[in-house]
């Protein structure tokens, strides 16, 4: 398409959206490109939205073999093995995405993400993290934040029927709509190593439980070398072993990390598709803020618990540190 | 991750989709991949191409076909064994009575407009079925269950009927641009292109009574032999300049407003631009392909047009309807996907909005207010179809405690962008779900049975198969079946004014009226009163007990909807044609009783939709007075510049 002008094309399929959110928005949506890792269910829900949303470009990053359980809430994918049989999850969730949107150009990258490097990462506006370890994670978002372009990054992951997502756009300036005016502001976005080393106890009394609980988990998914999601009821007794002590190490009040909430995190292992699907409303819509600069980005973790139905948003950086 | 015994529950559910447009389709895929295995899916309408930005089970090839069956087919995809059965049909449909609701273990409804979400409202409470109500306008969204007998139904809580706007601001005082697009859309349009025969407003009474009606009926007819180009100058110069001058002569009108100024085509177009080097006859006839704005090469419908240009337009357009589409006349009804009448409009009602002074709308921002058009993203129906299906996991398993009204926000309350609240007990005065008796104060000795079928039945009730009854005497009815003698009492009875029917309806009378589709029953005492305030109660009618309230701006004898004819009947609540809809009000934590409800004048609920065709769909301010309270606010002003962040 032309610089300025969407085309007919463009005005007649965005025609709904762009009542929403205007036809500057829809401009630079055009010439957004985003990477994704992680192909499973709340993933392909992101990839479904922002591709209708009409961003330039999606590449997709997940060379795990298709097996029935990955593919379980994953509507991208047809479950019939003679189909998927041997295909990874990047290439079998990419030739349906095409189709949400012609105008969408979606590939498929192979390799270890965390092999990658910052002129790889050079080449996108916003990176999306998911199944992925902790290490990982903090590599993806340093390389990310050394380039001097500014990478939306985030990380999303789904347990049981509970889902979080992580923030980080770095400086991000921004403008917003209060009363009739549009006023320009900005905020600072600590990098995931800095949001997780807050200690527990200099955060607010209310913050959710469920962030927590997901910090146990990934420690403990840290510690015994596993990957991400791969823990079972026979786990239960280490990650419960595991919490008190970083309780402890904290000086945290064992009661903000109920067992009871772990034990679902642990058993869940499938996920759960209405949360996936809510999640990947939540990303999508963050995703198009960011790459628009309208609207207060949510900083820096959302949280959602099907079983209380509250989606909640957590600030958990430094404010010390000026991030 | 669902449990086993969610599970179990689940596969074994029989579930009623409404809708398979944008929330349908995020709510189908949601449920298949859930593990539900037997739906049932009711949608009359047919895909377009504006729905593809978020409706993602269709393709550009599937334009025109069911969105019911396209939608079962392309879930069926991914996973082929379940079962999927399709309705392209309307709701509303007589087949779809009590004993179809009876079913099914819990009806979702991803609705677009009031009217049919009533209907199914009534459906559900008669079968004793669960609902779980959505809808969802922008980045806004919310979820709702309605069990009978332990939450509120659909209709407990007053849902303010379509905005309405007095003929006389529409015809001579316009102050908003909505006016003026009403005003070229129901009145301008549907006078030249429209039913010849629809009785319209379009001119402005004189004081002096010597110009009569019939002259000015007149002046829209083409004279014989009239050149095309003057004919348009001259309806041009007739509404824009005449009708003007007309209203300014009328010094009452214009003691407190600004005086509007006459626009004629001599002064604001050069002679001779009216002859363009352009070829109107373009590479095809296809009339859909017709458009004035191509023709003078504006080619951006974001672009705000001048008055001359939008006087170019109108004339263009105007040329381009008697030289391409004249078969159509008498037929013509204004349509947001054709390209000439939305630009034809756009164009009138700008150069209306000049005369008065009120700014001028682009193409784009015109076309969405005359088409009440929904604005809408994948992101909000992805979520709140998430939330419908946990919702309906719930019901499955008679988790009534767990039962949760869901409120998507675009800016968060005390953290949250999902904001679950407890539902509301039933509301002991809903007349549609209590059983609770209405009062009406009528003057039985003036108004006859007609004006009480149509503005209380029909409009505030919206019952459209009544039965009306006193005691034991069948006073009304409508059905197929009726034979003639008591079709022509029927006939009779509705001219007969109250006290005088063969059953006589006066001062604390019990009329009782049924609707055998929706099987409601309702009760009415009657109270005689004398005299009615023309301005506050201009229908001679007060209802209470529990009312659909209406969102007048301005009180007036008559008014006119944003569709709507004008005429001199009573305001009725418009057809499908009239997607108008509501999202629900006052979310609070307590179970709130209906003394607490505040003022629906200050808590206009915002109007939510999941496809095209909404209306009030206003900014939302959501203000935290309280920890538990909060209320919704919304500006039911249908201006959108400003809505952009």
């Amino acid at each position: 398409m032309d610089g300025e002008v969407l085309t007919e094309q463009e005005t007649a399929l965005y025609d709904r959206q762009i009542r929403v959110w205007g036809v500057d928005t829809q401009r630079r949506l055009s010439k957004a490109h985003i990477l994704v890792c992680g192909m499973k269910g709340t993933v392909a829900e992101f990839c479904k939205n922002i591709v209708l949303a009409g961003v330039s470009s999606l590449t997709l990053v997940d060379d795990r073999v298709a097996t029935e359980e990955a593919i379980s809430a994953n509507f991208l994918i047809p479950p019939d093995e003679n189909a998927y049989g041997g295909k990874t999850l990047a290439e079998l969730c990419c030739d349906s995405l095409k189709d949400f949107n012609p105008m969408v150009r979606v590939s498929v990258e192979k390799g270890d993400i965390s092999s990658f490097g910052g002129d790889f990462f050079d080449n996108y506006d916003v990176v999306v993290a998911s199944c992925c370890s902790l290490a990982t994670k903090k590599s993806i978002n340093e390389k990310c934040r050394k380039l001097s372009k500014h990478i939306a990054f985030y990380t999303v992951d789904c347990r049981d029927s509970c889902g979080e997502i992580f923030v980080d756009l770095q400086h991000h300036r921004y403008s917003k709509k209060k009363l009739d005016e549009n006023i320009k502001c900005q905020l600072q976005y600590p990098s995931i190593e800095e949001a997780i080393s807050v200690p527990w106890r200099a955060l607010p009394r209310k913050v959710t439980k469920l962030y927590f609980a997901m910090r146990v988990m990934e420690r403990f998914e840290e510690v015994e070398g596993r990957n991400p999601g791969d823990v079972s009821s026979a786990d239960l007794p280490g990650i419960l072993k595991l919490k008190k002590e970083l309780c402890e190490a904290n000086s945290l009040n064992e009661s903000h990390v109920p067992d009871k909430l772990l034990e679902r995190l642990v058993m869940g292992t499938r996920e759960f598709p209405p949360v996936c699907a809510i999640i990947g409303g939540i990303l999508g819509q963050e995703v198009i803020k960011a790459i628009s600069g309208k609207g207060e980005p949510l900083k820096n973790f959302f949280f959602f618990d099907a079983m209380d139905g509250k989606g909640i948003i957590e600030d958990i950086s430094n404010p010390e540190s000026g991030s | 991750m669902a449990s086993q015994q969610q599970l179990s529950a689940i596969k074994g559910a029989r579930v009623l989709m409404v809708g398979a447009g944008g929330i349908g389709c995020e709510l189908l895929k949601t449920l298949a991949l859930s593990g539900f295995q037997d739906i049932h899916i009711i949608d009359m309408d047919t895909i377009e191409v504006s729905n593809l930005n978020r409706q993602f089970l269709f393709r550009q090839s599937h334009v025109g076909q069911s969105k019911a069956k396209v939608a079962r087919e392309a879930v069926l995809k991914f996973r082929p064994h379940i079962k999927i059965t399709p309705y392209h049909a309307n709701v509303k449909d007589p087949d779809f009575n009590v004993d179809f609701f009876k079913q099914f273990n819990v009806v979702l409804n991803g609705l677009d407009n009031l009217d049919a979400r009533r209907h199914v409202n009534r459906l559900c409470l008669a079968a004793e079925v669960p609902l779980v109500e959505s809808g969802t306008t922008g980045f806004l969204g919310q979820v709702t269950v309605h069990v009978k007998g332990r939450t509120e139904c659909y209709e407990c809580q007053p849902k303010p009927a379509p905005k309405t706007y007095p003929v006389c601001t529409i015809t001579s005082t316009p102050s908003k641009f909505v006016h003026c697009i009403v005003w070229a859309k129901d009145l301008l349009f549907a006078k030249l292109f429209g039913d010849k025969n629809q009785e319209n407003d379009l001119n402005v009474h004189s004081t002096d009574a010597a110009s009569s009606s019939e002259q000015a009926e007149d002046a829209f007819e083409r004279r014989k032999d009239e050149d095309i180009e003057q004919y348009g100058r001259r309806i041009y110069d007739h509404v824009f300049g005449y009708n003007i001058e007309v209203a300014l002569s009328n010094e009452e009108t214009w003691k407190n407003r600004n005086r509007p100024r006459p626009v004629y085509s001599r002064d604001v177009l050069l002679n001779g631009l009216a002859q363009q080097n352009g070829n109107i006859f373009g590479a095809t006839d296809d009339p859909s392909s017709v458009s004035a704005m191509a023709y003078l090469g504006m080619k951006n419908p974001q672009d705000i047009w001048s008055l001359m240009e939008n006087s170019r337009i109108f004339l263009e357009a105007f040329k381009l309807f008697f030289v391409k589409r004249e078969k159509e006349f008498g037929n013509l009804t204004f349509d947001k996907d054709d390209q000439l009448a939305v630009e034809f409009v756009t164009a009138a009602a700008n150069i209306r909005a000049s005369s008065f002074g009120i700014p001028l709308h682009s193409l784009f921002e015109a076309k969405g207010i005359a088409g009440n058009i929904v604005h809408a993203v994948a992101t909000t129906n992805a979520i709140i179809a998430g939330l419908i299906v946990i919702e309906a996991i719930k019901v499955l398993q008679n988790d009534t405690n767990n039962y949760r009204m869901t409120y998507c926000l675009e800016h968060p309350t005390r953290k949250m962008l999902l904001m679950p609240v407890e539902p509301f007990e039933p509301n002991k005065s809903c007349y549609v779900c209590s059983e609770t008796p209405l009062t009406l104060e009528i003057n039985t000795h003036r108004a006859k049975l007609r004006d009480f079928a149509e503005k209380i039945v029909k409009a505030k009730l919206g019952m459209y198969f009544p039965l009306i009854m006193h005691g034991s005497a069948l006073l009304y009815e409508v059905g197929d079946d009726l034979d003639e003698d008591m079709v022509a009492n029927y006939a009779a009875n509705l001219e007969k004014v109250l006290c005088e029917l063969p059953s006589p309806i006066t001062s604390g009378t019990t009329i009782t009226v049924e609707d055998l589709k929706q099987e409601l029953t309702c009760n009415i005492n009657i109270k005689h009163r004398e005299e009615f305030d023309e301005e506050k109660e201009p229908d001679g009618m007060l209802l209470s007990g529990w009312t659909q309230s209406s969102s007048v701006e301005k009180d007036d004898n008559k008014s006119i909807v944003n569709g709507g004819s004008t005429s001199n009947a009573s305001q009725t609540v418009p057809g499908d044609s009239e997607k108008n809809d509501e999202m629900g009000s006052v979310p609070s934590g307590k179970k709130r009783k209906l003394s607490e409800v505040p003022d629906a004048a200050a808590q206009d609920p915002l109007s939510v939709t999941d496809s095209d065709g909404s209306r009030n769909h206003g900014k939302l301010e959501l203000v935290d007075d309280d920890d538990d309270l909060l209320m919704l606010d919304a500006d039911p002003g249908i201006n959108k510049k400003k809505r952009l962040q």
